[in-house]
């Protein structure tokens, strides 16, 4: 017994006494894994995980904000019995664009900023990480942030729908159609959110400043397209819509995605235009991720 | 062996040569890169992470070639850079955590180092509270760890005591030593203060203008000798007092600099004291010549006056370029 007791105590002993260095010879895991690192640490932060409780409550706000009229607008087809839900998958993110435009307002910044500000971003660069990993891990944890941000509702919308009995197939393809609309939304809207934020150490500046691109260029097309229509030059609506983010999302899923078009009057993009509208969308989220690119590789060390 | 080796290394920006045909081999131990701010201390780090390209020649760390082995070179070693770099708002061990995974540690590797390297650093109880109130010596160790954290073989520390009073530059140059002996990690050291790194530093490339000045091993005199500096007045018997203090002591086989480029210069002597032997020579010398000894002090701080002689011209020429810059 004696014997078999004293090497245990021994082991516990060292264990507590041993303060001296340990090297470490277990795996390394390279460049993809930091990236992907970079990526949960991001996606996390832009809900407030691991972070402050402080920075926890607007996202977490905004997020609640985004999926309570969804789970009403249920709560209501459920009880009522309704023959369809009182909104289209696609139309639930132009409505709530306000809040989304919040949320991407508040969280590109300290997405990016911070790095910036404190200086940061030097140091994820000592290591096997390169400015596209970077770049990459930033600009995919926001979309993804957005997407979780935007698709929730919609999540919830489609549940309901099918526990109000609503037709599957027509469900189910509303659902997937809105879930499209919202993920090319999601990667817009970051990446316009990322530039601007990237751009200036100062998160403030940052915030104001996505707020002010996100609803000047709304607010002037909508006003323009308002009067357009007042003097019936249809075609000028169309076009017009190419000039701010959400009216390029409504455009794009208006012709390619079975969306009610929010413009006035109902007058959305054709196909043709729509094609139009879509290589707009694409040819952004490129640019902003080049713009991403080329920002830091400037700022290196 | 060697850790770190540049052959005619340069890097030109558009106004300023940063480094100058520079070519070192540093060996395994603490190596401390000393240079004036503006040397080009920085810009050979960055080059040696391989984020920067050198304009001409080449270097390479643990045998990795800069140019083309960048990340690999990133992966083992690791950098503790001279400017702030901490986000306030988060723990140090969150933070820590955090950049361990970023140099590829698995997540139950990185926390347990983590804890590890924040206790050999001296990170105890306040390592779970936000790094925003720590003080200038607890974010350094902070800095500090997350170097260290991915146990590299080489670290590059970039004037890490900055800003800290003269106890926390004592415990930081410590802990630096113990980087070397207890963990067995090669270390890059600079400092823009010549001769704070002589004690804690097995080898010291001193570097001026991006050229380099000279790259010595300390051992040869820092555990023997220290350097002292003399001023003495002038009589009318010796209207140079120092020229003649120099003259008796060269003729008695001690050799002095003049101390060029520092405050007091030409008045001052600078010679290598052996032992209380050479107080008490010069003591006897002075009043011989009967000249008033003003000062008589030792500056074990000094280790560019123990270098400079042969290189005394070169540093005058760039103190004038300084001086028009500024
Ligand atoms: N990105 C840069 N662009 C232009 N000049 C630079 C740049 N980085 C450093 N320098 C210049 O190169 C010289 C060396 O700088 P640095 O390596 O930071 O010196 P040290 O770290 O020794 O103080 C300085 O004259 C500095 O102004
Ligand atoms: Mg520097």
């Amino acid at each position: 017994m004696a014997v078999e007791q004293s090497p245990a105590r021994t082991g516990e002993q060292t264990r507590i006494h041993n303060i001296g260095y340990r090297n470490y010879d277990g795996p390394r895991l390279g460049r993809a894994y930091a990236r992907r690192s970079l990526y949960s640490q991001s996606l996390r932060g832009a809900y407030g995980l691991g972070r402050s409780v402080k920075s926890k409550v607007l996202p977490m706000l905004l997020f609640v904000v985004m999926c309570v009229p969804a789970a009403i607008m249920v709560a209501v087809a459920v009880a009522t019995k309704a023959k369809d839900l009182p909104v289209d998958y696609t139309q639930y993110a132009i409505f709530l664009q306000a809040v989304i435009g919040l949320y991407v307002a508040s969280q590109a910044p300290q997405s990016v900023s911070r790095d910036l500000r404190f200086k940061t971003v030097p140091l994820y660069f000592s290591r096997p990480i390169e400015t596209a990993d970077y770049v990459r891990a930033k600009y995919a944890s926001l979309a993804s942030a957005m997407f979780i941000l935007t698709a929730a509702p919609l999540v919830v919308l489609y549940v309901g729908a099918l526990l109000a009995k609503l037709d599957f197939a027509d469900q189910t393809k509303g659902f997937a159609q809105g879930l499209l609309s919202v993920a090319l939304l999601s990667l817009l809207f970051a990446g316009i959110g990322l530039v601007i934020s990237a751009v200036t150490p100062r998160r403030g500046f940052g915030i104001a400043a996505v707020i002010a691109t996100l609803t000047i260029s709304y607010g002037a097309v909508s006003t323009v397209q308002a009067i357009a229509f007042d003097q019936n030059s249809t075609d000028a609506i169309a076009w017009l819509g190419l000039f701010s983010p959400i009216t390029l999302i409504d455009g794009v899923q208006t012709a390619f995605l079975g969306a009610t078009s929010s413009f006035p009057g109902e007058v959305g993009p054709s196909s043709g235009e729509g094609v139009v509208y879509l290589l707009v969308v694409l040819g952004l989220i490129a640019g902003c991720y080049g713009l991403l690119m080329r920002r830091y590789r400037k700022v290196g060390l | 062996m060697t850790v770190i080796a540049t052959e005619s290394l340069s890097k030109r920006f558009p106004r300023v040569t940063a480094l100058d045909r520079l070519s070192v081999d540093v060996g395994p131990g603490v190596t401390g890169l000393v240079g004036a701010n503006g040397a080009g201390k920085s810009t050979l780090i960055k080059i040696l992470l391989g984020l920067s390209p050198a304009t001409e020649g080449r270097a390479e760390v643990l045998g990795l070639d800069v140019a083309t082995k960048g990340g690999d070179i990133r992966e083992r070693v690791g950098y503790m850079p001279e400017h702030d770099c901490l986000p306030p708002d988060v723990s140090a061990t969150e933070f820590v955590v955090h950049m361990a995974r970023m140099s590829g540690l698995p997540p139950a590797a990185a926390r347990e180092r983590t804890a590890d390297t924040l206790r050999h650093v001296g990170l105890y109880e306040e390592r779970y509270r936000p790094i925003g109130g720590y003080s200038t010596g607890m974010k350094q160790r902070v800095k500090l760890a997350q170097a260290l954290v991915h146990d590299p073989q080489l670290v590059f520390l970039d004037e890490p005591t900055n800003g800290l009073d003269p106890v926390g530059r004592d415990e930081m140059l410590g802990l630096i030593r113990r980087i070397h002996t207890d963990f067995g990690i090669s270390v890059l050291v600079t400092s823009h203060l010549l001769g704070e790194l002589e004690r804690t530093c097995d080898h010291v490339v001193v570097i001026d203008g991006g050229k380099l000045l000279r790259s010595s091993s300390t051992t040869d005199f820092t555990q023997t000798t220290t350097t002292l500096a003399i001023e003495v007045t002038d009589t009318d018997d010796h209207p140079d007092g120092t020229r003649a203090v120099r003259e008796v002591l060269h003729a008695r086989g001690i050799d002095t600099h003049d101390g060029s480029g520092l405050p007091g210069a030409g008045h001052i002597l600078l010679l290598t004291a052996d032992g209380e032997e050479t107080y008490d020579l010069v003591r006897d010398i002075v009043a011989d010549l009967g000249l008033g000894l003003v000062r008589m002090e030792q500056r074990r701080h000094h280790i560019s006056e123990v270098f400079k002689d042969a290189d005394d011209a070169r540093d005058e020429e760039r103190k004038e370029a300084v001086g028009h810059g500024g």
